[in-house]
């Protein structure tokens, strides 16, 4: 080990820093505080002491202030070591996301082109162009991937850079409920939509990045509609307040959040155990995304939802208002 | 013809892997989550049983726990065809009885044929 290895190693600001965790929930650097705190003590009090042998009182108080200190330290130091602990599973979770999710279409898309070149399929175009259409839509699935993690980055270093304009929210979902009327239907749920009577298009005029809030909404549609089991039905709900915003709100009557993961449910990475038993294609990315791409449009984003009965989901982004 | 049972939860490779076998004069029998493949192995009882690991409904390690834990499956050979590739996993999977460990980034089409087919040699 190199002396600057050992140098690194020592270093905990630049190890608290590598961990992104804050200065005073970091383990290493609380370890060291209470090491100092605990030598400092023992000098004072030996002094203290022999100043003041006639009012023990006076020691005796000063250790209590002291110790009661040291819990305090000692329990950030719990807190801290459960920071880690939380870093280091959604590091392992980013690897496992990674290496199942994107490894996946890498080898459809892979086992595809081996097939291909492998002059099995020479007498059938048919066969080829199956093969074909594959790797094309497997290329589609890691890009989406890709696009998702760069977005998580993105989020995480505050540059997500969006491209506010007008958007008509009501065009952009409706165009989204066609865009999923063919998984819909294939998968035996019913997707509608309720608007309010009145349809005229400034009621519905949001300032946002379309492309963004698009795939925000996208990613709400699609857990709604896969997340039924067996089939069911989706009901997308606009509802204009007072020209002020517009909220919209996702139902369904699906699987639904168990009660005790519903707080982690925006979590990046995230996938509850009942999901995870019979979905294993997802990434826990898609509400990440939308929570941080509605709040950086001005917007707020939740949701209810009861195991086995259902969820709904609803965000509201502000009006433009007519300038 | 011998009988291979391809449990394994992501369609399109169901479909590349079973048309190349097919071609090579197998039967194929394809189950898309952990319990229908167990239910089809205990049916079927195939000569040979290719198994992913992240599956839905029954993961592939229980899959191939309750597999040698049955007198009529114990002796089916399972090759593990799987993209998780951890050492702990690889331990695991061979501790329970797996014949060969595959992970499907690392291999061409063709040599994931030539082990399944020496293992139906051997
Ligand atoms: N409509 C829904 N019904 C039930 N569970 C849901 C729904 N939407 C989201 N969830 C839960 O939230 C998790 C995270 O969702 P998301 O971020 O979109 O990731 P992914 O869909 O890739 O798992 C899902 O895995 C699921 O457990
Ligand atoms: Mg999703």
């Amino acid at each position: 080990m190199s002396l600057r290895e050992v140098y690194r190693q020592l270093n905990f600001f630049e190890q608290c820093r590598k961990n992104r965790i804050g200065l005073w929930q970091c383990p290493i650097f609380l370890f060291v505080l209470i090491g100092l705190i605990i030598i400092g003590t023992m000098l004072g009090i030996y002094f203290i002491a022999n100043k003041y042998t006639q009012s023990p009182e006076m020691v005796a108080l000063i250790i209590l202030a002291v110790t009661a200190f040291l819990m305090v330290v000692g329990y950030s130091v719990v807190q801290g070591f459960n920071r880690l602990v939380e870093v280091n599973k959604m590091k392992s979770e980013f690897v496992s996301v990674a290496s199942h999710q994107l490894r996946t279409p890498l080898t459809s898309l892979k086992w595809s082109l081996d097939m291909l070149l492998s002059g099995r399929l020479n007498d059938s175009w048919e066969y080829q162009l199956e093969q074909l259409k594959i790797a094309k839509e497997n290329n589609q699935r890691m890009i989406d991937l890709v696009n998702d993690l760069l977005d998580v980055s993105r989020i995480e270093d505050n540059s997500l850079g969006l491209r506010p304009e007008r958007v008509n929210l009501l065009d952009l979902v409706q165009n989204l409920i066609s865009k999923y009327a063919f998984l819909a239907k294939a998968s035996n749920v019913s997707l509608v939509l309720e608007a309010e009577e009145d349809l005229s298009a400034d009621k519905w005029e949001i300032f946002v990045d379309p492309k963004r809030i698009k795939l925000a909404i996208d990613n709400l549609i699609n857990n709604a509609v896969r997340y039924i089991h067996g089939g069911g039905m989706v009901k997308i709900r606009l509802k204009n307040n007072k020209n002020k915003s517009v909220r919209c709100e996702i139902e369904d009557n699906g699987v639904g959040v168990p009660k005790k993961e519903q707080k982690y449910i925006f979590q990046k990475f995230f996938r509850s155990q009942n999901i995870m038993k019979y979905q294993t294609e997802g990434t826990g990315l898609g509400l990440f995304i939308a929570k941080a791409v509605v709040e950086a449009s001005g917007g707020k984003i939740g949701f209810q939802s009861q195991e086995g009965k259902g969820s709904t989901f609803w965000f509201e982004l502000p009006i433009k208002s007519k300038t | 013809m011998k009988t291979i049972l391809f449990i394994e939860d992501e369609p399109t490779l169901q479909k590349t892997v079973g048309q190349v076998l097919e071609q090579e004069d197998y039967e194929i029998k394809s189950a898309l989550d952990g319990e229908i493949g167990l239910q089809l192995a205990k049916k079927e009882k195939p000569d040979l049983i290719l198994l992913d690991l992240i599956l839905p409904k029954l993961d592939g390690f229980r899959v191939l726990e309750e597999l040698k834990k049955d007198e009529m499956t114990k002796n089916i050979p399972v090759i593990v065809l799987t993209n998780l590739e951890s050492e702990a996993d690889v331990e695991r999977a061979m501790e329970l009885g797996a014949t060969t460990y595959l992970v499907k980034a690392n291999y061409e089409l063709e040599e994931v044929i030539t082990k399944i087919k020496q293992v139906l040699s051997s």
